[in-house]
């Protein structure tokens, strides 16, 4: 009676253990061929353009401007940014860059890839990439390590000769995470994610008038909503090292105790 | 049974638990509705001589500009209110007095009748001086009230005319006295010296620099200029942060703004409830000419002056903003009258300027502070204190089997002892 109470809980915990884990790994977020992508970029960090992690976002502008545009990213994500600059037909030599602030304005650095490029005379186009660390669902107040939440992207000229001021270019952008999983899985987690003007948003929420024309910091969210924070596979990961424990266990105790009755006993003796 | 009761009890705790985690964080990120305010964009046109030249895909540059409007005046979205300049287009004189006082409203900034627009539109005709100062400083009275974002577009061919006003000093200016004011320009087949004033002009406000060679590229841009003033944004809140930390404003969650000449440094308070975390970012614009090395610092004191934390940010070579944030999660406390900690933000600057720029106004300074519930804490590096890897599952195996096997030696032991007595 006992052991298949204590059973049955088992695999509730289990079942219950295995449902997000399946929610959590299937929307992988992959490019898909939207056609609302935005078209325009912002100029500040308060005229950011929100993009959703996958889209190709495009923008033209002019040589010298700073273009600004803004993605979630969540817990156990390291997002990689891409950025393409088509640059006009005769220009001197320039340098582009991109640059990835969080949602507290920080600037966060690129583990890998190319995140200055000089163009040479005449080149069409750049490429830029810039792969930040793995997004961490707590760190202390002291570290900069990436948080969950919004984060901004800024494409800009940082060299360029006088003569190529204000030249039309046209810029695309596309914010793309690879799922870490449990090996970046840290106890804690912060209460609201990073958002900036978070405090301002949730508080007003009640009086829900002109939906459509409203104007927030940044209403960024993932497609499936932030994360809870609670799931890692480092449960499964213990639950299948606690069976094996248990297994192993009753393995060496049967060891002890020899093969039972010696099988040469006749039946009933 | 009661074992069994509990067991149900703390089966539904963990699932109540389960949906308030997943439900809270989609709840709290709702968009929020702000006092709506119209946006102002006021288009200023060089009415001057020089745009009779014939070198814009065959026409002249009036008839380029005219084209442009036109198409402007039709796309321009309904919530947007549009006002037209002149400059330069009524004295064809030599004085030139009288020649940099030129400018006139051709049309008010108000909510846009097509027809009548065109019509003023159709009578320009190039005519006199380019005073591009006198015409941004009447064209930010134009603009003047109203809480929305306010846009000036200026469309020139040459460089200002009326040589000791700077018209760049006068954009930072106007920059200074009015919120959220951005001036976009920019210039009809520039030459080096139009192209420096116009970029000077565009990046003292925030705003952007163009070249252009062809007339559609004129349609394209001041439409995406119109287009981006109809896009709602958040209007900072002016404040004025002090020397001191006692004489420091009091900020409550939200966006503001403030001006920190070089070198200066500027405090600000925020009362943070235990529990609670505080969020603050800071960027500081560079809206002139500043030298390549720069950057800013932020810091949270306590009122005695004990740092609590920092951030700090800095670059080199061109840039717009330098920024940097921090956060301070307050911890909990039992006393539910705790009162409020007072936290003061320094904020400092690093940028620095060859000595014939202008110190005042100072840089135009941006500060966002949320202060959101609930601090957050771990207690262990894990998530959970729980491990993964195959070491650790290792690890289990062995200690597993290594206690079956002890175990199974003990109750063999205790059966011979039993069996013994």
């Amino acid at each position: 009676m006992w052991m298949t109470r204590v059973l049955s809980a088992a695999l509730l915990m289990l079942g219950l253990a295995a449902a997000p884990a399946a929610a959590d790994s299937s929307p992988s977020p992959s490019a898909s061929g939207d056609s609302s992508a935005p078209t325009s970029a912002g100029t500040s960090f308060r005229t950011a353009t929100e993009i959703e992690q996958g889209q190709q976002a495009t923008a033209s502008g002019s040589t010298g401007d700073y273009l600004y545009w803004s993605f979630p990213a969540d817990a156990g994500q390291r997002p990689t940014v891409k950025a393409t600059v088509k640059l006009p037909a005769a220009h001197a030599a320039q340098t582009w860059q991109i640059d990835v602030y969080d949602g507290l304005r920080r600037r966060q650095a690129c583990q890998y890839g190319a995140q200055t490029r000089t163009a040479a005379p005449g080149t069409a186009s750049v490429d830029l990439a810039c792969t930040l660390r793995t997004v961490r669902a707590w760190s202390e107040a002291w570290a900069n390590d990436p948080l969950p939440g919004t984060y901004y992207i800024r494409l800009t000229v940082v060299n360029l000769a006088t003569a190529d001021l204000g030249q039309p270019i046209g810029a695309s952008v596309q914010a793309d995470a690879k799922d870490i999983g449990g090996s970046a899985a840290v106890d804690g987690s912060l209460a609201k994610p990073l958002v900036p003007g978070i405090a301002v948003t949730s508080k007003s929420q009640s009086d829900e008038g002109d939906s459509s024309k409203s104007a927030v910091l940044s209403s960024i969210e993932p497609e499936d909503g932030w994360a809870s924070g609670w799931w890692s596979d480092r449960w499964v990961w213990t639950a299948v090292g606690a069976a094996l424990a248990a297994l192993a266990g009753i393995g060496g105790y049967a060891l002890t105790r020899g093969a039972g009755r010696p099988s040469r006993m006749p039946p009933g003796a | 049974m009661i074992r069994r009761q509990r067991l149900a009890a703390g089966v539904c705790a963990l699932l109540a638990a389960l949906a308030a985690g997943i439900a809270f964080p989609a709840a709290a990120t709702a968009g929020e509705p702000t006092g709506e305010a119209t946006a102002k964009v006021d288009l200023v046109l060089d009415v001057s001589g020089s745009m009779r030249t014939r070198d814009i895909d065959g026409g002249t540059r009036m008839a380029a500009a005219k084209q442009a409007f036109n198409e402007v005046l039709d796309a321009t979205p309904e919530e947007v209110q549009l006002g037209i300049r002149t400059l330069g287009a009524n004295y064809a004189g030599n004085d030139q007095k009288t020649g940099c006082k030129d400018t006139a409203q051709l049309y008010p900034v108000s909510t846009l009748d097509r027809t009548e627009a065109k019509t003023a539109v159709a009578t320009l005709s190039p005519t006199g001086w380019t005073p591009i100062g006198p015409a941004l400083l009447k064209a930010a009275d134009d603009l003047n009230g109203g809480t929305g974002s306010k846009r000036i577009v200026l469309i020139s061919d040459g460089e200002d005319t009326c040589a000791p006003l700077d018209p760049c000093e006068v954009a930072r200016e106007i920059a200074a006295k009015g919120i959220g004011m951005t001036i976009d320009t920019l210039g009809l087949v520039p030459n080096t010296k139009m192209r420096k004033q116009l970029s000077c002009i565009a990046e003292a406000t925030g705003g952007t620099y163009t070249s252009v060679e062809h007339a559609d590229e004129l349609t394209d841009r001041v439409n995406q200029l119109v287009d981006r003033a109809a896009d709602p944004v958040v209007t900072p809140v002016a404040t004025e942060g002090a020397a001191q930390c006692t004489d420091a404003p009091t900020l409550k969650s939200g966006l503001y703004t403030d001006r920190e000449e070089f070198g200066q440094q500027r405090f600000y308070r925020v009362d943070v409830n235990p529990g609670q975390e505080l969020r603050a970012s800071v960027s500081v614009a560079a809206d002139r000419a500043v030298n390549p090395d720069y950057g800013v610092l932020l810091r949270a004191v306590t009122v005695k002056g004990r740092e609590i934390v920092r951030g700090e940010g800095t670059g080199n070579g061109r840039t717009d903003v330098i920024s940097t944030g921090l956060r301070y999660p307050r911890a909990e406390s039992d006393d539910d009258n705790a009162p409020a900690e007072t936290v003061c933000l320094q904020v400092t600057n690093s940028f620095s300027a060859a000595s014939g720029v202008k110190a005042t106004p100072g840089l135009p300074l941006e500060l966002t502070v949320d202060v959101v519930s609930g601090p957050s804490h771990a207690g262990d590096v894990a998530s959970f204190g729980l491990g993964r890897g195959w070491w650790l599952l290792g690890v289990l195996v062995l200690v597993g089997f290594l206690a079956g096997l002890i175990w199974g030696w003990l109750s063999r032991w205790r059966v011979a002892v039993w069996r013994t007595n």
